[in-house]
């Protein structure tokens, strides 16, 4: 921490000024308490206890109070407190159950006054009056508050918090009489002091133990509470019951909190483990510390502001045995590097997104969803001038509507519902998916399916993907017979899919051959087609591989879809005239270059098994005979899963994934494989198929993947009469023994399936419900409810 | 309309064990023997403990309803009513605490497969050579799919956890000597490391087998009757019998004797019960009256400390582990050293720098959500659990003897608490009791029926479990702390 900034801060005639500093000390600090004239602190710990004068370059040791040659234990101190009023005395809290009182005004080396043996267990905090010069508050892991007055030797009284430890005692600031103190067991109990039989006021306040409370020292009412469930609290207590104002969730459990002088919503904490920082909150924006301090290396143990009317210094002690001073001015602030933008969906598929109003500005041209197509419905600036942090926090929130049934996703949805991934063999497999496929009009993928086939099913046909596989090589091989009926046949699938994946400088020879071949798509549908969809598809490729919320961003996508739909009518009966025509040699070349040709080149080229019959191929059979392994094509396949991958469409690369199986499996890496899986179950949650996310993740190999299944399995029912959980058995209820589940046809208890009307809640054994429904359509139970099953 | 399946696991279970015990609701009018006829079979005629006569215990078929639904509970999740089941029912509402906790960590969500977890159980177990939980443990390790190969030892097994072995060892015998440095060698070793929350359950399970092996053979805990018959799995030179026998073979044999030295001692104990009880008294009054120095206070610790290992039973006799466990695990000279015994230096633990309630459970929940919350309530209740009674004496506040049996526990390992007297120990606890104590948490393999009977002879049975869990969870509690420790040192 070498930032040297210095602050003077004029407080009544005296100046507070330092640096952020910090010294070392001998032993890990457990506590510490700063002097009235917030000039020197107190550290104690199990073994030390020392006085420093904070000086405006550095800690300078000035008292150890530690004298003496053997270390007692009524030295070990687990809290130390100077008193606001008196600057000479100091009170601490020991490990075996002393309070021990000193008094730096005594002549001798040893300040020490007075000591308390009454607590039976270890005190863990003592307290004093924040006006009154002798009383003395402490409370100790035996369960009980001991309020001492200086000037006796015994306590002036007792109070039992029913032998539930106590962690934390405070007087108020205002109330005179009114001390807080917080329990082990989350009890947060408010006492007057005159009333030392029972207590005035008691409230659970958190989950496990209550490490802390302070009162705010302006705001009468308010008191924060930090517990070990990680929670930092504001209660109301002017109320009739204690109101949570306020709640900070931390990253650990909370050993300190204090109130920031002169800031109303800020406080401080600290935690007991884990967490090395300080954190200083604004309570009203709990998400996000307004200011955190690094220095330590071991957990926090105590924090002091130094100066009840000046927020800028803030001193604490570590064990990590370093006193420091902070300066507020030197703290990190989060918020700066937070980065202030939101995502999110609203039911009927609108997005909203909030930014950096600076970010959006600049960048709005850029970005592709806040490009033309689609408009903000409304630009809104969000600022409150209350909040410390506006600056920062301003953003611009943008809305987009979806426009209607552009979001339409109903391929995806179908064709998972219709994919068959397993329990045939693989042929069938690829020959039904091949169908799903061109039932959709996804004619592109259709082919693969049947590619697919080819290359892993039927020895016979290898030799044709073979002499297929060498055109999508390039023409190279010097074979312009195979290649010219090649091409032929690909003609239409191109017609409707590669578009895809072209430029339009493809397209346009795309749409040379298409005329030239005669089909029925005019030259003015294909060539809109085209311009509309190539970015859209990108887009699509783009954003789903990296964030699978994105893709229904695209609102163009059901335009590329629709004439998909209208294409395969078309384009189908025509494959068989279209062999006919002769190709264009350029056209040839255009092929070669591309790489994404190659792959639609070989779909095109599994046309011929797929539709027409089977006698094209043995001429191609006849004509090459080299037999090559199915291995040959792995990476060519795996080429062509990560193409899919890449476009967005994760369901292809899924799917061809698992009905393959481990024939290709080994050539792609478990992450990617991991990764795709993840995507694709994450998009059929989306479309709530869970049944089809369940099968994929069935028959995932993946070990990541198949064991989404096995996490929470349990089904947890209430009870319907106590409304409790019920624990043991799904249908006797263990508190009130009523069997939850009675089967209002039969009377019996259900055990096992059971269905109810959402509408008067009657119900039973489904066999007897549907039974009963069938000839009635009032509820079985008589309660005149017209139940429907459906 | 909606359809649910209610809570199938459940059902099919605890249909199983509603067959198994006959029905609550229509039993009533049947015979008990009947009811008795299908019972969960015994080997040859002693009940769930070897210690505790069988009439003492609990009979299956009579419990009331909130046993009724634990033992459900405990069929449910594990599949059969063990032994430990049926001593620990004693306590019903510890029980239930113990099942869940058990459950969670060995079924429930968590970072480590399921066979690991029986396999880390086995492995702790195997350190007290207590071959009830391991065979148990290699069941329901085989059950859920884990590579048989793995039980013929350590060294089979993969190298994670064969790097675990020394923790275990640690851990079980000398938890003070854990260090930062067991640990880091643990996360840091390559491809076999473990994940800061995959070890944090590792130590739990670790620590719950420790100590439930304590139990076992504190209470005497009888081997189960399936674990005992020839399974293919063990290979063929294991004879059948279980270790158990060997080491404390006297069961059946002095039930006799003891029977009759008990009543000859009935006055003897009889007194025994009324001085402890005269002490307690004295001590809750005396308390503010005599004020031990602060160097008293401190070097009563120390010779509590000092004093603790020389407890030991007079029939110290080295028993050689049977094979068929000690497979498990590689060093078996490794056993518990007593502090100093051996000139170590061991810096005493102050509980009120690192304790349980504070440090650990933040630790725990924070790497293994859920289970923090549930040891720590399984902690409360064993350290809070009381009837208010002392042998035949009622409404008496146990909560100093108590406090004294954990403390004393906690001192064994070092671990001190600044705000007691440790004077009290030795007023509350007298030797044989000591005896039984140590022999329970440090060496729990040696326990032999006659420490058992020879400890608070006026005592009922249940109090004698109740003991013995106090004894598990102070033991669970001290090395946790140790290893947890150990694993906060090395985060920061």
């Amino acid at each position: 921490m070498e930032k040297m900034s210095r602050v003077t801060t004029a407080l009544g005639g005296s100046t507070l000024t330092g640096r952020t500093m910090h010294c070392h000390l001998d032993a890990p600090a457990n506590a510490i308490s700063v002097c009235r004239d917030a000039a020197q602190v107190v550290v104690a710990g199990r073994s030390i206890f020392k006085i420093y004068a904070i000086e405006e370059e550095q800690f300078v040791e000035k008292l150890n109070l530690r004298v003496g040659r053997k270390p007692s234990l009524n030295l070990s101190c687990a809290d130390v407190v100077w008193h606001q009023m008196d600057e000479n005395l100091l009170a601490t809290a020991a490990t075996n159950g002393v309070v021990v009182t000193w008094n730096l005004g005594r002549p001798s080396r040893n300040k020490q006054d007075q000591l308390f043996t009454e607590h039976k267990r270890t005190v863990n905090k003592v307290c004093f009056h924040p006006t009154e010069a002798h009383v003395l508050l402490s409370g100790s892991q035996d369960g009980f508050m001991k309020c001492f007055d200086l000037r006796r030797k015994d306590s002036v009284s007792t109070f039992s918090g029913q032998s539930e430890s106590v962690r934390d005692v405070q007087f108020s600031i205002r109330d005179y009489f009114t001390f807080a103190s917080t329990f082990e067991n989350g009890n947060v109990q408010l006492w007057d002091i005159r009333r030392p039989d029972r207590c005035e006021r008691m409230f659970t306040a958190h989950n496990g133990p209550v490490f802390c409370c302070d009162w705010h020292p302006e705001d009468r009412g308010w008191l924060a509470t930090g517990g070990r469930d990680k929670m930092v609290k504001v209660w109301d207590m002017t109320t009739h019951r204690a109101k949570e104002v306020h709640c900070v969730q931390t990253i650990a459990s909370v050993a300190r909190v204090k109130w920031r002088p002169e800031c109303r919503h800020h406080l401080a904490t600290c935690s007991m483990m884990v967490d090395h920082n300080i954190y200083v909150w604004d309570v009203r924006r709990p998400f996000v510390p307004a200011a955190m301090f690094e220095e330590h290396r071991d957990v926090t143990t105590g924090i002091a502001w130094r100066h009840p009317h000046d927020p800028s210094f803030l001193l604490s002690g570590s064990k990590d045995s370093t006193l420091c001073q902070h300066l507020f001015r030197d703290a990190s602030q989060p918020v700066e590097r937070a980065n202030p933008e939101g995502l999110c969906y609203g039911l009927f598929g609108d997005l909203a997104f909030a930014a950096k109003e600076s970010l959006v500005a600049t960048e709005s041209g850029r970005k592709p969803y806040t490009g033309d197509r689609r408009h903000p419905i409304f630009f809104k600036r969000k600022l409150d001038p209350a909040e410390p942090f506006s600056g920062l926090a301003s953003s611009a929130l943008s809305v987009f509507e979806m426009e209607p049934g552009s979001s339409s996703m109903s391929w995806f949805v179908d064709t998972a519902e219709r994919y068959a991934l397993a329990g045939r063999p693989l042929a069938e497999l690829c020959d039904h998916n091949a169908k799903v496929a061109r039932d959709l009009g996804r004619n592109q993928v259709a082919q693969t399916w049947t590619m697919l086939r080819i290359i892993y099913c039927s020895p016979g046909l290898v030799p044709t993907t073979n002499l297929n596989h060498s055109v999508g090589k390039g023409s190279s091989c010097g074979l312009p017979l195979m290649n010219s009926f090649n091409l032929k046949d690909m003609a239409p699938g191109l017609g409707s899919e590669t578009r895809l994946d072209r430029s339009k400088g493809d397209a346009r020879s795309d749409t040379v051959l298409l005329d030239s071949s005669a089909t029925l798509i005019t030259n003015e549908d294909n060539e809109e087609t085209e311009g509309s969809d190539v970015p859209a598809d990108y887009l699509l490729g783009d954003v789903e591989g990296e964030d699978d919320e994105l893709y229904l961003l695209d609102p163009e996508h059901a335009h590329s879809e629709e004439p998909d739909y209208v294409l395969p009518q078309e384009a189908f009966p025509l494959r068989h005239e279209i062999v006919d025509t002769p190709p264009g040699p350029e056209h040839l070349q255009d092929k070669a270059d591309s790489p994404h040709v190659s792959g639609n080149e070989a779909d095109a080229a599994s046309l011929v098994p797929v539709d027409s019959s089977f006698s094209l191929i043995s001429v191609s059979h006849a004509l090459y005979d080299s037999r090559l392994p199915p291995d040959f094509f792995s990476a060519l396949v795996c080429d062509m899963l990560r193409f899919y991958a890449e476009q967005g469409d994760v369901q292809m690369a899924v799917s061809v994934l698992i009905v393959l199986g481990e024939r290709v499996r080994k050539d792609i890496d478990e992450q990617t494989q991991e990764h795709w899986y993840t995507s694709y179950i994450d998009l059929l949650q989306r479309f709530c198929l869970w049944n089809v996310s369940n099968q994929v993740v069935k028959l995932s190999t993946s070990r990541a993947i198949s064991c989404l299944n096995q996490a929470s399995t349990t089904l947890h029912v209430n009870c319907s009469h106590c409304k409790r959980p019920m624990s043991s058995r799904g249908w006797v209820c263990d508190r009130c023994h009523h069997c939850a589940s009675m089967c209002a046809v039969c009377h019996h208890v259900v055990k096992g399936l059971f269905v109810w009307c959402q509408g008067c809640s009657h119900g039973g054994h489904l066999q007897h419900i549907m039974k009963w429904l069938e000839s009635s359509s009032h509820c079985p139970a008589g309660c005149g409810h017209l139940c429907e099953y459906s | 309309m909606r359809l649910a399946t209610a809570a199938n696991e459940a059902y099919t279970a605890s249909l199983a064990v509603s067959e198994l015990l006959g029905c609550k609701q229509c039993g009533g009018s049947r015979g008990q023997d009947e009811e008795l006829g299908i019972r969960i079979p015994r080997p040859l005629g002693h009940g769930p403990s070897r210690f505790i006569p069988e009439k003492e215990i609990l009979q299956v078929g009579s419990e009331d309803a909130q046993m009724h639904t634990l033992f459900a509970d405990s069929f449910a999740a594990l599949g059969r009513l063990d032994n430990i089941t049926l001593v620990m029912v004693f306590h019903p509402q510890y029980l239930e605490s113990f099942l869940k906790t058990q459950h969670y960590l060995l079924q429930m969500d968590g970072p480590l497969p399921l066979h690991y977890r029986h396999y880390i159980g086995i492995m702790a177990a195997a350190r007290h050579q207590c071959s009830y939980l391991v065979n148990l443990h290699v069941n329901d390790f085989l059950h859920v799919g884990g590579d048989p190969k793995w039980l013929n030892g350590l060294e089979n097994a993969p190298q994670k956890l064969q790097n675990l072995g020394e923790l275990n060892k640690v851990l079980a015998h000398r938890p003070w000597l854990i260090t930062k440095e067991h640990i880091e060698g643990l996360l840091k070793a390559e491809e076999h490391s473990w994940s800061l929350a995959e070890l944090v359950h590792a130590v739990v399970l670790l620590t719950h087998y420790h100590s439930l092996a304590s139990f076992t053979f504190g209470c005497g805990i009888s081997p189960e009757i399936h674990c005992d018959g020839g399974h293919t799995f063990r290979p063929p030179s294991i004879s059948n019998y279980c270790i158990c026998d060997i080491t404390n073979g006297n069961h059946s044999v002095d039930e006799m004797q003891v029977n009759s030295a008990g009543n000859v001692s009935v006055s003897d104990s009889f007194f025994e019960v009324e001085a402890l009880m005269e002490k307690m008294k004295q001590l809750q009054e005396c308390r503010d009256e005599e004020e031990a120095s602060q160097e008293e206070m401190a070097s009563r610790f120390e010779i509590e400390k000092r004093e603790s290992m020389f407890v030991f039973s007079s029939d110290d006799e080295e028993v050689t582990p049977a094979r068929d466990v000690s497979r498990h695990f590689e060093d078996t000279s490794y056993g518990y050293k007593d502090f100093s015994r051996h000139g170590m230096h061991v810096p005493t633990f102050r509980v009120q720098d690192y304790c349980w309630e504070d440090h650990g459970y933040s630790l725990v929940n924070r790497l293994y959500p859920d289970v923090g919350q549930l040891i720590d309530e399984k902690f409360h209740i064993a350290y809070n659990l009381t009837y208010n009674t002392m042998a035949m004496h009622k409404d008496v506040d146990t909560s100093m003897l108590r406090r004294a049996i954990w403390n004393y526990i906690h001192c064994m390992f070092g671990i001190r608490y600044d705000d007691y007297d440790y004077g009290e120990i030795n007023q509350l606890l007298d030797r044989s009791f000591k005896v039984y104590i140590k022999t329970v948490v440090c060496t729990p393999e040696k326990v032999t029926k006659r420490m058992y009977d020879s400890f608070w002879r006026q005592f009922k049975h249940s109090e004698k479990v109740h003991v013995n869990l106090l004894l598990i969870e102070a033991r669970m509690q001290a090395e946790l702390l140790y290893a947890l420790r150990a694993i906060t040192r090395y985060m920061t």
